[in-house]
């Protein structure tokens, strides 16, 4: 397998065109490879645990917590970014590679003009992360390290110790978070500078500007690592997204809630902080007929 | 121009007398694969060693791809005919001299002795930068090299770009398009036929080919249909001397006349995109309208602001000429 696309300049220097093509595969293969062997390994383990005891749910207010029948994940603007974010990948996906794999059309123009949309998707993201929301809800502390070692040696050694509960966003989540920022960020960087290349909406192709042809060589590289790297992402996070263990995440994406339930059996009240501690703390039941309207992005 | 080595590399030949084996060849070789016809563009570059196919499939002792075979429904030539053989064919002469004359401005007499019809349309870009080995897009590069500011494209596309700024070389090319014609391609999955100006490939699609000819694939024959025969012709190859060049620009037009009033229309340019372009709008402009220069002026006025033609560097030239070309290819078409 090549990793690297080479040709020799005008000088006779050889110089980096871009990613080989087979790191396109390699990265499908690697996606697919791993939503194969996750199903097997949930599968083993589903039947291993059919013959325990199913977990008794506590009930919702034991902590002294007033918690409302629906609490809300993501609010509306998050979920409109959130499509957005995701047509904009998709369509940019597609026209990336489906004409490498000769499924031929007029691409150039609708994968820059979605790279415009996906660009201005992330701004609004770090911006609206950054005023509005807390941003260091994304960041890895040590409870989350403790955690994901658990989870980890429970993969490893066959263990089922109840891992602690979560605050918002479980450690796998901010993993893929921060993988998919990284490679997205890379991508459109490097997607933005290419765009001097082409003609576009701003101004005609200006190819010999800013860098030399090896220079330029390393952006179509970066570009390429970038993209392909969004192919795992894209297909295992899809894949986790319709898994029906998953649904009651997935659906909060369209509908913005989850249950009292899910959240009580998923997240620690203590670290995602949606309601009202009780003064007594006595487990009395709250008002079910409520619905948090945007404290289910609050953090403590 | 790079420097002819005459030193080609290594290859297969093979010499099927069937179309279906060269298929096979094809198929087998995929992209390593060389199609030869005439030859002509094919031995500039195995001598420059920028193209090193692993086996070249000559297609001379093919019979079935020869010949002119006429019938009421219009004509067929085979993609192997030589040009002379097109631009001398009497039943041609006679019924769609556009086809001919444009075939006797191709390079000269030896060439066009030895060069096919199926040869002309198929042929590479003689963008020099490409040619010379340079990695451009059309290389498989990231860089065009005559699109900067400070490059040599004089003879560069004025329309059609994307990426690429080169050319389509063909003097057939219009002519086949003004005259309706259908280009018959067969493959491992079987014939297929498509209308002419669908042939050729825009760089936005695939930088790499100028024709929708995938590895596997041969252009079997020409398909020109009787609804042109006889009508009144045009063809204009505009080039930098008077023999042995390629075109600066070509026009090519096929109008019906109902009395005074144009009827019907089809007109084509090349040597101002990387493809072959039609002027829908224009024949549609044109219809029900008298010949004039007037008309004309308004029609290769037309034409540039319907393609949305941008000059580039040094081919600002090419808006006047392709302005012009369609003016005197409405108001000089000849019954």
């Amino acid at each position: 397998m090549e990793l690297w696309r080479k040709l020799a300049n005008p000088w006779g220097q050889e110089v980096l065109i871009g990613i080989s093509w087979d790191l396109m595969w390699a990265a499908l293969v690697f996606g697919l490879g791993f939503v194969a062997v996750h199903c097997v390994w949930t599968y083993a383990r589903s039947n291993a645990d059919s013959g325990s005891d199913p977990v008794e749910l506590e009930p919702h207010s034991s902590k002294g917590w007033n918690l409302p029948v629906k609490i809300l994940r993501h609010a509306m603007s998050e979920r409109v970014f959130h499509w957005l974010m995701s047509v904009a990948m998709i369509v940019l996906l597609v026209t990336a590679f489906f004409p490498i794999v000769g499924v031929q059309f007029a691409w150039v123009e609708i994968h820059w003009i979605a790279g415009l949309v996906l660009t201005a998707t992330i701004l609004y993201h770090i911006i609206h992360a950054t005023v509005w929301q807390n941003f260091w809800a994304m960041w890895i502390d040590k409870n989350d390290i403790d955690a994901g070692k658990l989870e980890l040696n429970n993969i490893l050694s066959n263990n089922e110790e109840e891992a602690p509960k979560t605050g918002k966003y479980p450690v796998d989540h901010k993993l893929f978070h921060h993988a998919a920022s990284v490679a997205g960020l890379l991508a459109i960087a490097t997607g933005l500078l290419m765009m001097l290349r082409i003609d576009t909406w701003f101004g005609p192709a200006g190819p010999d500007r800013f860098f030399s042809d090896a220079q330029w060589g390393v952006v179509y590289v970066l570009h390429g690592l970038g993209g392909v790297g969004l192919i795992t992402l894209v297909v295992t996070h899809i894949y986790f997204a319709v898994r029906p263990d998953k649904w009651w995440i997935t659906k909060s994406m369209f509908f913005g809630w989850i249950t009292r339930d899910d959240y009580l059996k998923h997240h620690d009240p203590e670290r995602w902080v949606v309601g009202e501690k009780e003064a007594s703390e006595q487990g009395v039941a709250s008002n079910d007929s409520g619905f948090t309207h945007g404290e289910g992005n609050s953090f403590r | 121009m790079a420097i002819i080595r005459d030193m080609i590399s290594g290859f297969e030949l093979f010499q099927p007398t069937a179309v279906d084996d060269a298929i096979e060849l094809l198929s087998r070789y995929g992209d390593e694969g060389w199609v030869l016809s005439g030859g002509l563009d094919s031995f500039d570059w195995f001598k420059d060693r920028i193209k090193k196919p692993a086996a070249v499939v000559d297609l001379g002792n093919v019979k079935e791809l020869k010949g002119v075979r006429t019938s009421t429904d219009g004509v067929e030539i085979g993609a192997m005919t030589t040009v002379t053989e097109v631009a001398k064919h009497p039943h041609l002469l006679e019924n769609y001299s556009i086809l001919t004359k444009a075939a006797s401005h191709i390079a000269t007499p030896q060439i066009r002795n030895r060069g096919t019809l199926g040869g002309n349309l198929s042929q590479d870009t003689r963008c020099w930068y490409y040619r010379s080995g340079w990695p451009c897009y059309r290389a498989g590069g990231n860089v065009c090299y005559a699109g900067t500011p400070t490059s040599m494209n004089r003879e560069h596309c004025i329309t059609g770009a994307s990426r690429c700024v080169a050319v389509n070389p063909s003097d057939t090319a219009p002519a086949l398009i003004a005259l309706g014609a259908q280009f018959v391609i067969r493959g491992p999955k079987g014939e297929k036929v498509v209308e002419a100006q669908d042939y050729f490939m825009s760089p936005a699609v695939d930088i790499q080919r100028m024709t929708v000819l995938k590895a596997d694939e041969l252009l079997t024959a020409i398909r020109i249909p009787a609804t042109w025969s006889g009508a009144g012709f045009y063809y204009e190859k505009m080039e930098d001397r008077k023999a042995w060049d390629f075109a600066l620009m070509s026009v090519a037009s096929a109008i019906k006349m109902s009395g005074e009033i144009i009827e019907d229309a089809r007109l084509a340019v090349n040597g101002v995109a990387p493809f072959p372009v039609r002027l829908e709008v224009v024949e549609s402009f044109i219809k029900g309208k008298e010949p004039t220069d007037e008309l004309g002026m308004a029609a290769g006025q037309l034409a540039l602001s319907t393609t949305n033609a941008q000059p580039l560097r040094h081919n600002a030239f090419k808006l006047p000429l392709m302005r012009n070309l369609v003016r005197r290819s409405i108001r000089g078409m000849e019954g």
